[in-house]
């Protein structure tokens, strides 16, 4: 890492409520910490919780999710379902070893312009003290004790039998009769 | 899915806007551009000062000729803003307009951030973002549905008479559904109407009769709708017609079979007056019913007996004197039975009133338990001249009239074991019975209060008249209703023990009669009325209006309105308000058209569904339906929404929204953390 | 003219893919008429070095089951890798960690502290561990380095196909081997098993009713689980709308609930994800009391959803472990 690190947090937010909230905190000129990367959804009910995966493994160091409180979701009921995804994927992240200040949920009405900036700044000092979550480094890192794989067996082989053919370059179109 | 174009090399073009300082002055336009410009697929990128305005727009377009563009990304405002006007440019430009996506710098970069370079970095994971999303974009339509020009309207209490009467004057169709056997609703019941004192029937009963008359109304008494399919412009609606027994085309409303009924007098408890008054098998609600046709109550006509599993079914025990006085209009049938019928309209209104809070349900006020406790809506039919007693007020026993009455307000209102809301209504109604009362009786008159709410145009002054008038107000909420005196004056009498907080002291109050102001509660069955016609509920009950201030009669569901009562409770003048914005809405609707529908909807790959039925009960719209032909599950687009709940649910990936594929933010996701 | 030359090969596994060979019966004479099999250590006696003298891509195909664990077995799939023009992932364990790679949640340490110091059944008294190599009597054996993570066989070397299952099916493997040696293949990277989910094949699909919401869940020893109704419309956790078919619904046929072992489908990043999202969305409850309640019936959501597919979930591993070198 060239720079200082700073923490990174994807938010996903709801079109409807926490994305207009979140514009509504731009218009009102209110100030936030820079470090949340919203992507907007239609509904929280979108939100699939391999994104969130995905967002961590990725190098996310928190997820924020953002949708219309309950009984106002624009889609009815989709905020209940990603209440009810959100409770067993808590779980499931600690269980993982991933903190459980690290991923959020939040209701944030079209008129919370306010908690949008009170959110993302709470959880950008929680993860600053967090430290990084760092998950391509880690994958990195795990995946060092196999780097030298390709060299050992060529070692091997030249050491236990001289008649080994020379690599041929890989041919991928080979299919028998 | 697989058209040619979608398959093209994407060749991005980027502009970044410097919308004056507002974006410029926090990012570093240049340097935003720069970056996105040494990005894979972009071909040129750009910073402009407006992109939104005429040159910013025609840039775009003369950019998609000269460099070949088939993708557009421009970072500038929120989409909620702008996304609209840039996709008409790059359709201009001869694209199709989602071909494009746009990146909020404004609002959610530098309005809300301080630190330049912060500001441009965050602009450039965002542009990234959208550069890697774009390139999974498709080639969409918007889809155009055909309005049917007929609305239904459900329920025709004022709120429904009135929607249907305006948009049966403008010329349209409109088939008004009531579940009794006339319309009126509640306004039917009631003497008079507050502050005004006019007569409810002498400005309703014209309406009813010219709702009943009119030459594009079609009158469905005593049905019930049963089941809506379908989507905006489009629904098919069953509608369940009940039997009266008459034939409605031959009865010309004589009513000569009434008194021609075996039972000489009349013996069953009649619904129209509250149970006040006396009805014989074969009735007309009120006088002044529309339509003015006759019911037979199957449970009480003697030519009808149990059968097997409980229903009524003819015994042709009876000799039928009625059939005999109809002569040979010949409109008895005592053969009809439930039929159903499906109509198909546009637009559909849901204007199914409330219900009153039951007394029995605080006990305390002795509602039921002593004869002269009663509902306000019962005094509504006493105090009515066409009422059981003529508007004659007698008390239970049916002859003396009371010297004194009680009326407690908020029954059922403002409490948080019954009902926590203000049924805004009781207040006035229970000073216009107290003037009501005083006028036919002379009686002393106490209402006892926790506000006195007066929110309306001349109520504040008909509070003043009461006042004059001499009826008094005690400020303190009863605590109960009982006929155990504590003095000689309070034998025979029902003593009211309430706290008055002004004069701050517990008093009992003997009266003659009690009358319980209940208030407003959202129908018995309004939940399964929500799930027919895919509405919502607030908490309380009551259907969810789309916006409270902005879209108060719309629903989440386009096509489907809500005015009256359903809606929370009001008075006539909010309620005749709210039924004509609901007509004009469905006027709007139904002159334009046909709808236009975003392309955001979800999809189910067919071949690749195992049909596990998962997605189908999280569908709010049930646009989800299966097929039980291919044993698969299938989206009807016209009634998606594009929430995408179904999308992120599929267990097997097998569903896809336009607009939000799974391909398209997993590569938002890569690009907001790929810059570093 | 010779014929094409296949390898089996077995790493941390329990041995069922190898039982799946055995279990073509009497199409296996099919198979052994078409191909020599020039190496299969559970049945048949071969040494390393014969493959190791052989040429590169001598081999036409290597079936390696069962996940990489191993430096022994990361040399063996280079080699075989290297040996082989098909290199074919069998079963659940080498194409996504199968049931060993649910030792991810653990570290190497807590693996080998528990397996020879405090696992009941051990009669260990000096704490002896595995060492990578010791003299003995002027014998200088080596053993294998056990690593701190189990990976899928991609995850070490370049795979071309992928034969599902725990174990895979006998019509499958007679499938792929019809496939091979037809040169009908699919594109490289393929799962050879249909891309559709288990429900696609279960006799128990059309007893699934459209309006499931879960108002509790129960594991298969909780509750004697009706023989022809849909296991999710007995709150039973089955993992078979989020999981590939091709097994011939052989666990919902035999009165229990899919388990997963045929991974997702191609649309799929994370199996336990998009399982988690829809049984979790067709919960019943609305507060989060309620919710809660009802998913007290799923206490291990990693051991439920992963437990075949947790070396090839996005987070692959529990990510809070620490990495230990190897005990010299």
């Amino acid at each position: 890492m060239t720079r200082e690190w700073k923490p990174r947090l994807v938010a996903f937010f709801c079109n409807w409520c926490t994305y207009t909230a979140a514009d509504l905190a731009g218009v009102s000129r209110l100030k936030y910490a820079p470090n949340v990367r919203v992507i907007r959804l239609m509904c929280s009910g979108r939100i699939d919780p391999q994104f969130i995966l995905e967002a961590l493994a990725k190098g996310a160091d928190g997820v924020l999710i953002g949708g219309c409180h309950p009984n106002d979701c624009h889609y009815v009921e989709g905020n209940y379902k990603m209440l009810r995804r959100f409770q067993l994927l808590k779980r499931m992240l600690q269980d993982m070893g991933i903190e459980e200040q690290r991923v959020r949920l939040e209701w944030i009405s079209a008129a919370e312009g306010d908690k949008v900036r009170k959110v993302v700044n709470e959880m950008t000092e929680a993860l600053q003290a967090l430290g990084p979550l760092g998950l391509p480094g880690r994958f990195e890192e795990w995946d060092r004790e196999v780097e030298h794989l390709a060299a050992t067996v060529q070692e091997k082989e030249a050491a236990g039998c001289a008649c080994g053919a020379p690599a041929e370059p890989r041919d991928t179109e080979v299919a028998h009769v | 899915m697989a058209m040619e174009k979608q398959n093209q090399e994407p060749r991005i073009g980027f502009y970044v806007c410097h919308c004056g300082t507002n974006i410029a002055g926090m990012v570093d336009c240049a340097e935003v551009a720069h970056h996105v410009g040494t990005l894979p697929n972009v071909v040129m990128s750009k910073d402009y000062k407006y992109m939104c305005s005429d040159p910013g727009q025609e840039l775009i377009q003369k950019d998609i000729a000269a460099h070949g563009l088939n993708r557009v990304v421009v970072a500038s405002c929120s989409p909620l803003l702008h996304e609209h006007t840039f996709r008409g440019a790059v359709e201009k430009g001869g694209l199709n307009p989602f071909f494009f996506h746009m990146v909020n710098i404004r609002e959610h970069d530098s309005w809300v951030h301080t630190d330049r370079q912060e500001a441009t970095e965050k602009a450039k994971a965002l542009a990234q973002a959208a550069i890697g999303r774009v390139a999974h974009h498709k080639a969409l339509e918007t889809k155009r549905v055909d309005i049917n020009p007929t609305t239904l309207v459900v329920g025709a209490g004022i709120a429904g008479i009135h929607t249907a009467m305006t948009i049966a004057n403008a010329g349209k169709q409109v088939v008004l559904v009531e579940r009794e056997p006339t319309i009126g609703g509640h306004m039917a019941k009631f003497d008079k109407t507050f502050p005004t004192l006019d007569c409810a029937a002498c400005i309703l009963t014209p309406k009813m009769s010219a709702a009943g008359a009119h030459e594009n109304i079609r009158l469905l008494s005593y049905s019930e709708v049963t089941k809506v399919d379908g989507f905006v412009g489009n629904y098919k609606v069953t509608i369940k017609r009940k039997p009266r027994y008459i034939d409605e085309e031959a009865c010309i409303g004589c009513q000569d079979c009434i008194p021609a009924c075996v039972f000489k007098t009349p013996k069953f408890a009649d619904e129209f007056n509250e149970g006040l008054g006396k009805r014989r098998p074969v009735y007309i609600p009120f006088p002044q019913a529309t339509p003015q046709i006759v019911a037979i109550d199957p449970n009480v006509c003697l030519n009808f007996k149990k059968g097997e599993n409980g229903d009524r079914v003819v015994s042709d025990k009876c000799k039928k004197t009625c059939v005999e006085a109809c002569g040979d209009k010949d409109a008895i049938d005592f053969t009809q039975t439930e039929r159903f019928e499906e109509i198909e309209v546009g637009a559909i209104v849901v204007a199914t009133g409330f219900q009153t809070y039951d007394a029995t349900r605080s006990p305390s006020y002795g509602y039921g338990r002593y004869d002269n406790v009663y509902t306000a809506l019962e005094i509504e039919r006493l105090v009515n001249a066409s009422g059981p007693t003529g508007g004659h007020v007698v008390m239970r026993d049916g002859k003396s009239e009371p010297k004194s009455v009680g009326i407690i307000h908020c029954v059922g209102s403002r409490d948080k074991k019954t009902n926590a809301w203000c049924s805004r209504v009781c207040c006035m109604y229970s000073m216009k019975l107290a003037h009501l009362l005083k006028e036919h009786t002379n009686a002393e008159i106490y209402n006892f209060y926790i506000d006195v709410r007066t929110p309306g145009k001349g109520y504040e002054e008909f509070y003043g008249k009461l006042l004059e008038e001499g009826v008094h107000f005690i400020r303190g909420r009863v605590g109960e209703v009982t006929d155990w005196a504590m003095t000689p004056e309070e034998e025979g009498k029902l003593v009211i023990r309430v706290e008055d907080t002004l004069a701050g002291m517990v008093r009992r109050i003997p009266v003659d009669m009690v009358v319980l102001a209940t208030g407003l509660e959202p129908q018995k069955d309004a939940q399964d009325v929500r799930r027919l016609f895919n509405m919502s509920c607030g908490s309380e009950g009551f259907f969810l209006e789309r916006h409270p201030k902005l879209a108060p009669v719309n629903t989440f569901s386009d096509g489907i309105y809500i005015a009256g009562a359903c809606q929370g409770p009001k008075d006539i003048p909010d309620t005749v308000a709210q039924a004509g914005a609901a007509a004009a809405e469905v006027l709007a609707l139904i002159d334009k058209g046909y709808v236009e529908q975003e392309p955001n909807t979800a999809f189910i790959l067919e071949d690749e569904c195992s049909g596990c039925k998962s997605c189908i009960p999280l569908c709010p719209y049930t646009a989800i339906l299966f097929d039980e032909k291919t044993d698969k599950a299938w989206i009807n687009e016209a009634l998606c929404k594009g929430c995408g709940t179904c999308v992120g649910s599929c267990p097997s990936g097998s569903i896809v929204q336009n607009l939000f594929e799974d391909q398209e933010i997993f590569s938002e996701i890569e690009g907001v953390l790929a810059y570093d | 003219m010779s014929k094409p030359k296949v390898a089996f090969y077995w790493c941390a596994s329990c041995g069922g893919c190898e039982e799946t060979v055995v279990d073509l019966a009497e199409d296996i004479l099919g198979v052994v008429e078409k191909v020599d099999i020039v190496l299969w250590p559970v049945a048949m006696d071969f040494k390393y070095q014969d493959i190791e003298a052989m040429a590169d891509k001598e081999i036409f195909a290597t079936l390696l089951n069962g996940a990489i664990r191993t430096s022994e077995q990361e040399e063996m799939a280079a080699l075989l890798r290297r040996k082989s023009q098909f290199l074919i992932a069998y079963g659940a364990c080498a194409q996504m960690g199968g049931i060993p790679a649910l030792a991810n949640q653990f570290s190497r340490d807590q693996i080998l502290e528990f397996n020879y110091e405090k696992c009941p059944a051990l009669d260990n008294p000096q704490k002896t561990r595995p060492t990578l190599s010791l003299q003995d009597d002027g014998r200088n054996p080596h053993l294998p380095e056990f690593r701190n993570v189990v990976r899928t066989l991609d995850q070490v070397v370049d795979v071309d196909y992928y034969i599902p299952g725990c174990p895979p099916t006998p019509n499958l493997t007679k499938a792929a081997f019809e496939a091979l040696l037809s040169g009908n293949l699919p594109p490289k990277g393929a799962v050879i098993a249909p891309d559709i989910a288990l429900c696609d094949e279960c006799s128990r699909k059309a007893t699934k009713p459209t309006n499931v919401a879960f108002t509790e869940f129960k594991r298969p020893h909780q509750a004697l689980a009706d023989p022809d109704l849909c296991f999710l419309a007995q709150g039973m956790v089955c993992m078979g709308p989020a999981t590939r078919s091709g097994c011939g619904a052989a666990c919902t046929s035999g009165n229990m609930p899919c388990t997963g072992c045929f991974g997702p489908t191609s649309r799929v990043r994370d199996q336990g994800a998009k399982i988690l999202s829809s049984l979790c969305a067709n919960i019943e409850a609305r507060d989060e009391d309620g919710i809660n309640q009802t998913l007290a019936g799923i206490p291990d959501p990693v051991g439920t959803f992963y437990r075949y597919g947790l070396a090839k979930s996005i987070l692959r591993r529990r990510v809070d472990l620490n990495m230990t070198a190897s005990g010299k």
